[in-house]
């Protein structure tokens, strides 16, 4: 039986990793990875909870998340190749079109 | 049914007035708007002869309320009507000697300029009148009193480019402002005293009035019926409204509105017989009125201010009965002196429409052959206003006079029995010089005389016969028919009930004195035709203080009009000077102050608020930069928010 502090530990590491990779990295691509590993990590908390507490709310979230990182990935992508198409790259840093 | 009926009277001139006034100019020709205007008042006439056939038949009064008007706190003033046997005699006169006059109107104002507009004042002057006496309260009654008012000023100056006219309209308007004041006050004390304006609230809760409240109450009302009237002090506008056309000086002038204050008063007579006071100075004003009025009427030379006169003079004798408590005889009296007076004016408009305008009597005569029809009928009139029996007036006059006396009121029963014969001696004086002896017009008129048109004689033949039988109607005297008819609403008969021999000498009397008056004129005026000039010259102070109507118009100007001209030229220098310089003078600080406050607002608070702005823009130039677009920053800052957030979390949690 592995004890729920585990799973909360795996859950926190990954989280970590996503953040720092959507911190530090500088490929788009990457970032979205990044992404991914923190959606995966919130994922794996919901889960275990779930089993946890014996309710079953945590799983219908964790797949309502699956989807929505699905959907996440697919308009994260074609942005990605929208923007490549007119900067020729997928730095992060050269994309500040936002900026005052 | 009734109640259906009632309603409808008013109505049907007031359709009239609003087609004719509105759509008549320019949606039909003459011909439709009179055959509107006549129909109308045709129309009332017939459910007024329905109601009053259905309360002779039944005896009792109807009260329909049509729309309730004002009403709020303890104020409730209905549009409503009350149709008692009081308003039903009201009712037969306006509308039947209104409907005549109408027809007759259709003759003498053809091919004026203004056909239709005479026609729609006309009409609006029939709703005014019905409303003024069938309204059941005093609020409906005084609305009908202004129409009326207002009708008289606008058909006074119905020739308005006419200066004379206009200023006789103006002149008839203010007067009866004046009156109009005592009137309203005497509203607002009734008001004041039963909380309530209907009739027979009022008249019902009557006895608990004080004898000082009542006669002041009786005295303003009897200001009002004064201005309305034309009595002493207010007639002086009577006979100037002779300016207006003939048709109008007969309905208007004549029959119907100036018998207004007859009828107030008569409606009100519970409050008089409250104060004896009051009762005294009504029949004062109504003697006085009676003989003051005859006696200007001697020696006029204008054929329609002979017959103001006689107007002014013959509601003085309605004031008379109304102030010794015959109401009967007085209402009597109004109704038979509509008949009479409607054909002296119809008439004489014959006579003026045949000389193509000419109202000077001394540019008449000889005219009984040229204008037979005229001059049968205006003979007919004067025989009944001089009170020669078996004439109308005759009864009715006879009536009052005898109340007088049998009331011992000597000094009045002198006054009208005077002024009785003067009205004898004025009246037929002006038939002998009118249709009688040596033509004295000049040649062009005198050839275009004609007899006035068929659609003129028949209204005159008909308020001649009214006027030859329309006595009847209070005959025997004191127990006639109208008398019965108008006893639940003008009080029982007088209680000096005098013996047969009493009643018949008077009428012996009464009639003496008619025919000597008739007498005189004869003498004068035809077989000895220049013995009048001679008199006048004779009596020469006397005969210009009569031609000139005792000055009373002189000294009403002096005393009034002068100084009230003095009085606006005094408050047009202090508007001027005062006024004017205390505006300009704050419009000239005003200006100043303008000044100052744009000079502080540019440097002191534009100073400011640019501080204010360039401020925000340097603190803005630094907190812009953290807005770099990159989204990797913007992650950076919420990371250490959230971790900021979860430190201060967890330090709130640990103590």
């Amino acid at each position: 039986m592995v004890p729920l502090s585990a799973y909360v530990a795996v859950s926190a590491v990954l989280f970590i990793t996503g953040l720092l990779g959507v911190l530090i990295r500088r490929n788009f691509i990457i970032v979205l990875m990044a992404v991914e590993i923190m959606l995966n990590a919130a994922n794996i908390n919901l889960v275990a909870f779930s089993h946890y507490l014996e309710s079953m709310a945590g799983q219908l979230v964790a797949l309502f998340v699956i989807a929505i990182a699905a959907g996440e990935a697919a308009v994260g992508l074609a942005i990605i190749i929208v923007v490549f198409r007119g900067k020729i790259s997928t730095n992060v840093d050269e994309m500040n079109l936002l900026k005052w | 049914m009734t109640d259906l009926l009632i309603k409808l009277i008013p109505v049907f001139p007031l359709i009239a007035v609003i087609a004719n006034g509105i759509f008549g100019r320019y949606l039909w020709s003459h011909e439709w708007a009179h055959r509107i205007a006549w129909g109308s008042v045709g129309l009332s006439f017939l459910c007024t002869i329905g109601v009053v056939s259905d309360i002779i038949q039944t005896g009792t009064a109807h009260e329909v309320i049509v729309y309730q008007w004002i009403f709020g706190g303890d104020l409730t003033i209905n549009l409503a009507y009350l149709v008692d046997p009081l308003t039903c005699a009201m009712l037969l006169v306006v509308t039947g000697v209104g409907f005549l006059i109408h027809v007759y109107s259709v003759g003498y104002m053809h091919g004026e300029h203004g056909f239709t507009r005479f026609f729609t004042y006309m009409n609006l002057f029939m709703v005014s009148m019905l409303l003024l006496v069938m309204g059941n309260n005093y609020a409906v009654l005084f609305i009908g009193w202004e129409g009326v008012g207002l009708c008289s000023y606008l058909l006074i100056g119905y020739y308005y480019d006419k200066v004379s006219a206009a200023q006789a309209a103006s002149k008839a308007f203010v007067v009866n402002r004046i009156g109009d004041a005592g009137f309203l006050l005497a509203i607002f004390l009734v008001f004041m005293n039963f909380q309530t304006l209907d009739y027979t609230k009022v008249f019902a809760e009557v006895g608990h009035l004080s004898p000082g409240m009542a006669t002041a109450i009786a005295l303003c009302l009897l200001i009002g019926a004064v201005g309305k009237s034309a009595q002493i002090p207010l007639y002086t506008w009577l006979p100037d409204a002779m300016e207006g056309p003939t048709p109008v000086s007969a309905l208007i002038h004549a029959a119907t509105m100036v018998t207004a204050g007859v009828y107030m008063i008569v409606r009100n007579h519970a409050i008089y017989d409250l104060s004896s006071t009051a009762m005294f100075w009504v029949g004062v004003i109504g003697g006085t009125t009676a003989l003051f009025a005859a006696t200007i009427g001697l020696v006029q030379n204008d054929i329609k201010r002979v017959l103001a006169y006689s107007t002014v003079s013959q509601l003085g004798y309605m004031f008379l009965g109304c102030g010794i408590g015959a109401y009967t005889a007085a209402i009597f009296h109004l109704m038979t002196h509509a008949f009479f007076k409607a054909l002296l004016f119809l008439s004489a408009g014959s006579v003026i429409h045949a000389l193509g305008g000419e109202q000077d009597i001394r540019k008449m005569g000889g005219l009984s052959h040229k204008i037979p029809w005229t001059h049968k009928l205006f003979f007919i009139g004067t025989i009944a206003i001089a009170g020669i029996p078996p004439f109308a007036g005759f009864w009715s006059k006879d009536e009052i006079m005898a109340h007088a006396f049998t009331h011992h009121q000597y000094v009045l029963y002198g006054m009208a029995a005077i002024g009785a014969f003067l009205t004898s001696f004025y009246m037929f004086r002006l038939t002998y010089l009118t249709f009688y002896g040596q033509s004295r017009m000049d040649h062009h008129t005198e050839e275009h005389i004609h007899e006035s048109p068929m659609v003129m004689i028949i209204p005159l033949m008909v308020l001649g016969l009214l006027s030859l039988a329309g006595g009847f109607i209070g005959f025997p005297p004191d127990h006639g028919w109208l008398h019965q008819f108008l006893a639940p609403v003008a009080g029982a008969g007088s209680e000096h009930e005098a013996s047969t021999g009493v009643v018949l000498s008077l009428m012996m009397i009464a009639s003496s004195i008619a025919l000597f008056g008739w007498a005189l004129a004869h003498y004068l005026y035809s077989m000895n035709p220049t013995a009048s000039d001679r008199w006048a010259a004779k009596a020469r102070l006397a005969y210009t203080t009569l031609l000139n109507k005792y000055y009373v118009d002189e000294l009403y100007d002096l005393l009034f009009v002068e100084p009230t001209k003095k009085l606006g030229l005094l408050l047009d220098w202090f508007d001027r000077v005062v006024v004017d310089g205390i505006v300009r003078g704050v419009g000239q600080m005003a200006e100043l102050g303008a000044a100052g406050s744009t000079w502080a607002e540019k440097h002191v608070i534009y100073g400011v608020i640019n501080i204010v702005g360039y401020g925000n823009h340097l603190m803005a130039k630094q907190w812009r930069q953290l807005q770099s677009g990159m989204v990797h920053h913007y992650a950076a800052i919420i990371v250490a928010g959230l971790f900021l957030l979860a430190v201060v979390i967890q330090l709130i949690v640990q103590r």
